[in-house]
């Protein structure tokens, strides 16, 4: 296994108590680059790294900073804590055992755009986390490392959380900004975007937690460091949350670029009883079904490569599937999933899941006919590229390369 | 009189304090929770004490405890013991857990135990999927983590908190069945 960065906690005991992140080097990043660098030059650094986005869409971070405009103020940091992609659950061991490498991050990134506020927003399940950050947070700010006119500087950063209460759609990060002004988690309409018009209609950065962790290093360390990891254009170490029917599932930070293969047999130890694997979902829910091939278990998990045969990479939580299990009712949770999880603002995506479900409930429940598969398929095949936001989109994937590559398993269900 | 803002003058403060002075509509859901933490539901009052302090409408503060699946308008079960059945965790028996579960317990997803000390969720994704089959248990605005779960497990749990919350043993069908287990990797 290569260093662990992100998950480092594993290494040091007790990471999640402020004396022993300090101790171990914590926060000395942070006073130096208040005290010592400009904000362009993190900006740059960040860029330079090629760190792209944990949360799903792999966007250069750097590059997504440098769109805020200079000229509307004040500026806003939101970090996604809202980790509710089914097959996640990364976000929540790095809040759990290394916050404050997250909270460095999130403080770095706030300095770099020069925002006085930011915001954690955690999905409501994070109760518990949420307040343990409270606590964390005052701390800090008693400490002086959070607060006005740091370190002596006219620089001052306030962090708040907002808690969420259950709501899928929440964690894209247009809808998140609706619930923290407290209204009904719906995405908003693009453009404006929100580097431009977000949290209270002003520039905000929105990044995932594991995004934000990996900032501390950039800076500590320097981009060269940072890029000995990865691959060229998907630089650095990426948590893999690892589920399904493997022997040991779990989370695993390695390189981006390490094969499905190697993650699966190596890491996970392999397939429960030795069964044959049977399908991968790279991206949780949100995935296409990619049939388990040796060439797809050759494949290197990084952006370009996981999209290229067929699925994104997303927030790399990896959903293995093996020949025990029928791809029908796989199909039949998501659909359920999405259905419940739709905001109900579009019409494709709330009549489109619903049918689904319907039909897949059919198929399901031994009462299908053939017609059902195909019917299947036009609705999910009717609403792409028809969604007002990605969650539509997604709903449709699953349904649609499980269809294609595993027919036999949904006519297998069909009443005889 | 508005009781919730006399009841905690310091937390709402500090709640409006995380927002701008124009935007206290954003305070909503931390109300929200606050209210919620009281009672373990979101009361007709508490909407309306919700509204005046954050400025909009009843309706609005209503539609929002409608939206969120962790905002109830109505009293439960004392613990809403919610399973995720999600992709991740039917893959690992999450599903058949849920299942024998209910049968233990004499209700179905969505029921309440006539003592009221339980209702039974199926629920989406936990984010601790690794650790399947789990639930969370909602205990007025707390929520918890059981990872690792049997049905005896759960049982046992379920058994000792019952003294707790309402003071009398668990009342279950098939209760003398279930043996407490051993512990297993709870973390
Ligand atoms: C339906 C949907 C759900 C999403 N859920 C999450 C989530 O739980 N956590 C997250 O960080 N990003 C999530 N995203 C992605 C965010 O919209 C956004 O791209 C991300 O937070 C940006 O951060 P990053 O650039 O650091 O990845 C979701 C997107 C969509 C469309
Ligand atoms: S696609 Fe679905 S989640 Fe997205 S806006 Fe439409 S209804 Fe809402
Ligand atoms: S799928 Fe159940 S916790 Fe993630």
């Amino acid at each position: 296994m290569s260093e662990l960065i992100l998950l480092r906690h594993r290494e040091v005991a007790g990471l999640n108590q402020l004396k022993t992140y300090i101790a171990d080097g914590g926060f000395e990043t942070w006073k130096k680059v208040v005290t010592s660098r400009k904000p362009e030059e993190v900006l740059n650094d960040v860029k330079a790294s090629g760190l792209r986005g944990r949360g799903g869409a792999g966007f250069p971070t750097g590059v997504k900073w440098s769109f805020l405009p200079n000229n509307i103020w004040p500026h806003y940091v939101v970090a996604n804590s809202d980790e509710s992609e089914p097959g996640t659950f990364k976000d929540r061991e790095l809040l759990e055992f290394n916050p404050y490498l997250f909270i460095e991050g999130l403080m770095l990134t706030s300095f770099a755009v020069q925002a006085n506020d930011a915001y954690i927003y955690f999905r409501g399940e994070f109760s518990q986390i949420a307040k343990k950050f409270d606590e964390r947070l005052a701390e800090l700010t008693a400490k002086g490392l959070l607060g006005d006119a740091l370190f002596g500087t006219n620089y001052s950063l306030r962090i708040h959380t907002h808690l969420g209460a259950g709501a899928y759609i929440c964690g894209e990060e247009t809808a998140l900004l609706e619930s923290i002004e407290g209204r009904l988690g719906q995405p908003r309409l693009r453009p404006p975007f929100p580097a431009v018009a977000g949290l209270f209609d002003k520039p905000t950065v929105i990044n995932n937690v594991e995004t934000l962790a990996n900032i501390p290093y950039i800076m500590e360390k320097g981009v060269d460091a940072f890029r000995k990891n990865g691959t060229e254009k998907s630089p650095g170490t990426k948590i893999f949350s690892l589920s399904g029917r493997v022997k040991k599932p779990g989370n695993y930070e390695l390189p981006l670029g390490t094969t499905f293969r190697e993650l699966i047999f190596k890491h996970g130890e392999g397939i429960i009883n030795d069964a044959k694997v049977k399908a991968i979902m790279p991206a949780g829910a949100s995935s296409t079904l990619i049939p388990a091939t040796d060439a797809a278990l050759d494949t290197p998990m990084d952006y370009e490569s996981t999209t290229a045969i067929g699925s994104p990479l997303g927030s790399a939580s990896v959903m293995v599937l093996d020949e025990t299990v029928n791809i029908s009712r796989v199909i039949n949770n998501t659909v359920h999933f999405f259905s419940h999880e739709s905001c109900g603002k579009c019409t494709p995506c709330r009549e489109g899941n619903f049918w689904m479900s319907h039909i897949s409930d059919r198929i399901e429940s031994g009462k299908g006919k053939k017609d059902d598969i195909e019917l299947l398929n036009s609705v999910a095949t009717q609403m792409q590229n028809k969604c007002f936001c990605a969650l539509g989109e997604f709903s449709t994937m699953a349904v649609v390369s499980g269809l294609q590559h595993f027919r036999a398993d949904f006519e297998a269900r069909l009443e005889s | 009189m508005n009781q919730l803002l006399k009841k905690f003058p310091e937390e709402i403060n500090r709640i409006l304090a995380r927002y701008p002075i124009d935007r206290k509509q954003a305070a909503v859901m931390p109300l929200l929770h606050l209210a919620q933490g009281e009672e373990g539901f979101v009361s007709r009052t508490a909407l309306q004490e919700i509204a005046e302090i954050t400025g909009i409408s009843t309706t609005e503060v209503a539609s929002v405890v409608g939206f969120y699946t962790l905002f109830h308008d109505a009293p439960e079960g004392k613990i809403r013991l919610q399973v995720c059945t999600d992709v991740a965790c039917d893959l690992r028996g999450a599903t058949e857990y849920l299942t024998e579960l209910c049968e233990k317990l004499g209700i179905k997803p969505g029921e309440t135990s006539t003592d009221g000390l339980i209702t039974i969720e199926e629920v989406k994704c936990l984010a601790a999927c690794d650790k399947a089959p789990l639930f969370q248990a909602q205990i007025g605005d707390e929520v918890d983590y059981h990872e690792n779960q049997t049905p005896a497990r759960t049982i046992d749990w379920l058994r000792s908190m019952s003294a707790a919350l309402i003071g009398t043993p668990l009342k279950t069908i098939s209760l003398e069945e279930t043996k407490p287990e051993e512990g297993g990797s709870h973390e």
